[in-house]
């Protein structure tokens, strides 16, 4: 008796977790989590691949693709960067926060590229 | 570590918060998204690749624009001082070079040396009062010869140069500011004013030129052009302006010859 009741929870179990895993964004997001939990540690090239991670996962997803622009303007991967910045905001254009991040990024990279002159 | 709180709380079961939010989403639940306020440090790259170097020699610079500060002293005193905390090349002491000097004695010797009218070079003015004076000077760091004998005196070091100008400056215009305001019921707000004001204040246009010691070749040149205003009334000395000044071109001068890293903050989305 018991053993059937623990079976059939089981699979009940298996079944309502079934959607869950097999949702993208789900999945992203808890890549997501992970990567922001591991970032506020200071490890950041962990915190990196988890973002790359929940953008293969979920490529519509914006806030992880402003996540992994910040990782890589971190690592001083300015191009990397960009592109990341430009695809979150692609995906939420109106997004007062991704647009803030692309800002200040925007004003690093301009103040230091804009002064040069060629000899 | 400056977090701000997320929207929502974070609960400690993840697995829980994803069939939650997804439980959510189905039912069509607007629920907002999840923020954390980070710092981070970006890291810049040099500018100029310098490890054929060990020493520089921060030579002098061709200054004008205002009386009240000697822009070739301060800023040739102020560069090393950065460059000795601020970097591992050894510098250079050694006195300030007098460039508007040998720039004219370099004038004249050129004049000197030609027949031909056409062959004269521009003169160079008695006093530099702006930006247009200062292109005469330009030739001086074109002066490979000059620069490869200055190089080999001080042993090819990099040799750091050019132009600062330094003079005042005035607008007149609109301005908004911020007002406190409280109404009857004590709340207090912040209403922003137009007003017409006078300011005077004033302009920093250095010109960094980086060039090499060896060969009197320039590898490198940027300008910068930063402003201050003050109230009209106010009476800020020049030094203190010309230092405020430089404190915000300063990390970008570190930045062409050593890697900086600079603080900011950035907001995570979950």
């Amino acid at each position: 008796m018991i053993l059937r009741v623990a079976t059939t929870l089981a699979l009940a179990v298996a079944v309502s977790a079934g959607p869950v895993a097999a949702d993208p964004r789900s999945e992203a997001r808890a890549q997501v989590a992970f990567g922001i939990d591991v970032a506020q540690r200071g490890l950041w090239r962990e915190a990196l691949y988890r973002w790359e991670r929940a953008v293969e996962i979920d490529p519509t997803y914006a806030a992880a693709y402003n996540d992994l622009a910040i990782g890589y303007e971190h690592e001083g991967q300015f191009d990397k960067a960009r592109q990341a910045y430009e695809k979150a905001l692609a995906l939420d254009p109106n997004n007062l926060q991704i647009q803030q991040n692309f800002d200040l990024f925007r004003e690093i990279n301009d103040r230091t590229a804009a002064a040069s002159e060629k000899p | 570590m400056t977090e701000r709180p997320p929207h929502r709380k974070n609960p400690k079961n993840r697995r829980a918060t994803v069939a939650l939010l997804t439980a959510l989403a189905a039912a069509g639940v607007a629920c907002g998204t999840a923020y954390f306020e980070i710092p981070i440090e970006t890291p810049i790259q040099p500018k100029l690749d310098v490890s054929a170097f060990q020493r520089v020699l921060i030579a002098g610079f061709v200054a004008g624009g205002s009386e009240d500060v000697d822009a070739n002293q301060e800023t040739v005193r102020l560069l090393r001082s950065q460059l000795r905390s601020k970097s591992s090349l050894r510098v250079i002491d050694a006195d300030a070079m007098p460039l508007v000097e040998i720039a004219k004695g370099q004038s004249a010797a050129a004049g000197a040396g030609t027949t031909g009218a056409d062959a004269q070079p521009t003169p160079l003015p008695d006093e530099i009062k702006n930006e247009k004076d200062l292109e005469a000077y330009e030739r001086l760091f074109a002066n490979t010869a000059y620069w490869k004998q200055i190089g080999e005196e001080y042993q090819n070091p990099l040799i750091v140069t050019g132009t600062v100008l330094f003079m005042p400056h005035s607008r007149q215009g609109m301005v908004q500011r911020d007002v406190e305001q409280y109404d009857s019921f004590g709340r207090r707000r912040v209403v922003p004013i137009r007003s017409f004001m006078e300011r005077k204040g004033f302009v920093l246009a250095p010109r960094f030129v980086f060039i090499d010691g060896r060969t009197g070749a320039t590898m490198y040149a940027e300008r910068y052009r930063e402003e201050i205003l003050y109230n009209s009334q106010q009476n800020t000395p020049a030094l203190s302006s010309y230092f405020e000044l430089m404190d915000r071109l300063v990390p970008n001068f570190l930045s062409a010859l050593s890697s900086q890293k600079i603080r900011g903050t950035r907001v995570l989305l979950q």
